[in-house]
């Protein structure tokens, strides 16, 4: 399903952000990408979602690669794999139900169709009480999952989210964590970049990916 | 095309400051283009009252032959250029000058004879009132035997013909001037209101839409943007001639294909400053 192929990123004035990083995430996977703030880990999921090409090196993402997705194709790599940031990123002054189907608009279902699964989207993620609400008055924990509801409205393969409990309490990071496996029950792919270590330790059964200083140095799968 | 065009107009609703504050910036810079038209037209159009007034004036011999005369009036008929060609005798002659300066009238009529000489007016077509066509039938008529004398004000034809050069410089070296700061106008206020919508765009780009998706609203609403302002434009404008018209002097109106030209020039300009800043948007993710 993901695929990094001696994958390096270097960034202008020589920066290395990623180096000979290879890794291979099958389908159903529930993956941890950890490491220190600057392993890594925001620029890995970048490139996988192809919001930047790798310098050298091949991204393979469900059938599409990073060297042979030209520019105008990428959105049909983005239809594929959804993603979730820290911050949210959700639309001011629309609701929870329109920042959802905001994204089925987008994305081509037909506009009868829009409303009811905007609001089954909010209810997978508990947020059905909501749906009217706009990003200001639901709390960190409910931005979120509005985030990934729609994150969800393409009915993706792979679901990235970049430290998307890093603004979170205790509690609401445990509600997004839980959701979170409830969509890899489903089949989807869950590739979560956190630096929580009592986040993952907290969920044995993923695999753990670890990158320092662009370098993968650890995968739970192979010291098993 | 529907759904991008119900986008655009929700666009506007849910913005309607800046979206008036945008068609406001355009309307502001293409009236200064609709002033500037104004002006050239109306320029253009006094300029080519007194070009009409542009005739070459033959005065004849006393001796002329009238077979003669009639063979020259064809040679100068026949000339690229003339329009037409008037015969005035020497009584029409003496009845347009005591009509037009009644002081002769009563000295005249003291006269046993009659002072005026006859001529042949030669009159340009349009287009043809040039140096050049003036000069050479000029020269032509000069060569006749029964020609007397041969006068076309050569000092103010000069002058005329320099100002409309200079006239016609001036006004494309200004229109485009105006023209170029005007699409820098135009371009700000619409790169003002796309940047409004960066977040959006940036959404759209993340959960797949294709560009084509993501543009066509923002290029419809580039193009009403436009073509408000342009409407804005042509209303100050009209406004300005009602006012002039009414309270300082006589002032024509703009033809019909300038006021179109103005409109498609802001609905282009409102199409290509979108498209841009769209694109630059669509970059970022």
């Amino acid at each position: 399903m993901i695929k990094l192929l001696d994958v390096s990123k270097i960034y202008s004035r020589n920066t290395v952000a990623l180096e000979d990083v290879s890794l291979h995430v099958p389908k159903g996977q529930f993956v941890f990408l950890t490491g220190h703030s600057g392993s890594g880990k925001s620029t890995a999921l970048r490139l996988i979602h192809m919001g930047d090409r790798p310098t050298s090196g091949e991204v393979r993402v469900s059938g599409f690669s990073s060297n042979r997705t030209s520019e105008r194709e990428v959105w049909k790599v983005r239809r594929r794999v959804g993603i979730v940031f820290q911050d949210f990123r959700l639309l001011p002054g629309r609701t929870a139900l329109e920042n959802v189907g905001f994204a089925l608009e987008v994305t081509g279902t037909p506009r009868k169709e829009i409303r009811p699964r905007a609001q089954r989207l909010l209810s997978q993620v508990g947020l059905s009480a909501k749906a009217g609400s706009q990003p200001h008055e639901l709390s960190g924990g409910e931005q979120q999952r509005v985030a990934i509801a729609r994150a969800l409205a393409s009915s993706p393969l792979v679901l990235l989210a970049d430290e998307p409990t890093g603004n979170l309490d205790e509690r609401a990071t445990r509600g997004i964590l839980k959701l979170f496996w409830e969509i890899n029950a489903t089949g989807m792919v869950v590739l979560m970049a956190t630096h929580d270590l009592e986040l993952i330790r907290s969920y044995p059964g993923a695999r753990v990916l670890e990158l320092d200083q662009g370098r993968l140095v650890y995968d739970s799968r192979e010291a098993e | 095309m529907a759904n991008s065009a119900k986008e655009a107009v929700a666009a506007f609703r849910r913005a309607p400051l800046l979206t008036s504050l945008s068609a406001l910036m355009v309307g502001l810079a293409l009236f200064v283009l609709g002033l500037f038209a104004l002006a050239t037209y109306n320029l253009q159009m006094a300029l080519r009252t007194v070009e009409e007034r542009v005739e070459v004036v033959a005065y004849l011999r006393e001796d002329a032959r009238p077979v003669d005369v009639e063979a020259g009036l064809q040679i100068l008929r026949d000339l690229p250029g003339v329009e037409a060609v008037l015969y005035v005798s020497k009584e029409r002659a003496l009845e347009r000058a005591t009509t037009e300066l009644p002081e002769i009238a009563e000295s005249s009529s003291a006269l046993e004879v009659n002072p005026f000489p006859a001529s042949l007016e030669i009159r340009f077509a349009p287009g043809s009132r040039n140096e050049e066509a003036v000069e050479e039938v000029a020269s032509a008529a000069e060569e006749f035997p029964y020609v007397e004398d041969v006068r076309y004000g050569r000092e103010w034809v000069d002058r005329l013909f320099f100002l409309r050069q200079i006239g016609a410089i001036t006004a494309i070296t200004l229109g485009i001037a105006f023209a170029v700061v005007a699409a820098l106008i135009i371009a700000t206020a619409i790169r003002i209101a796309v940047y409004a919508r960066k977040d959006e765009i940036y959404i759209m780009r993340l959960v797949g839409a294709k560009h084509g998706f993501i543009r066509r609203p923002f290029l419809l609403e580039g193009a009403m943007t436009g073509l408000l302002g342009g409407g804005l434009a042509l209303l100050l404008t009209w406004g300005t001639h009602q006012l002039v018209f009414h309270f300082l002097f006589e002032l024509d109106w703009v033809p019909v294909s300038w006021v179109l030209l103005g409109l498609a020039g802001g609905v282009f300009f409102g199409v290509l400053a979108s498209s841009l800043a769209v694109h630059r948007y669509l970059r970022e993710v």
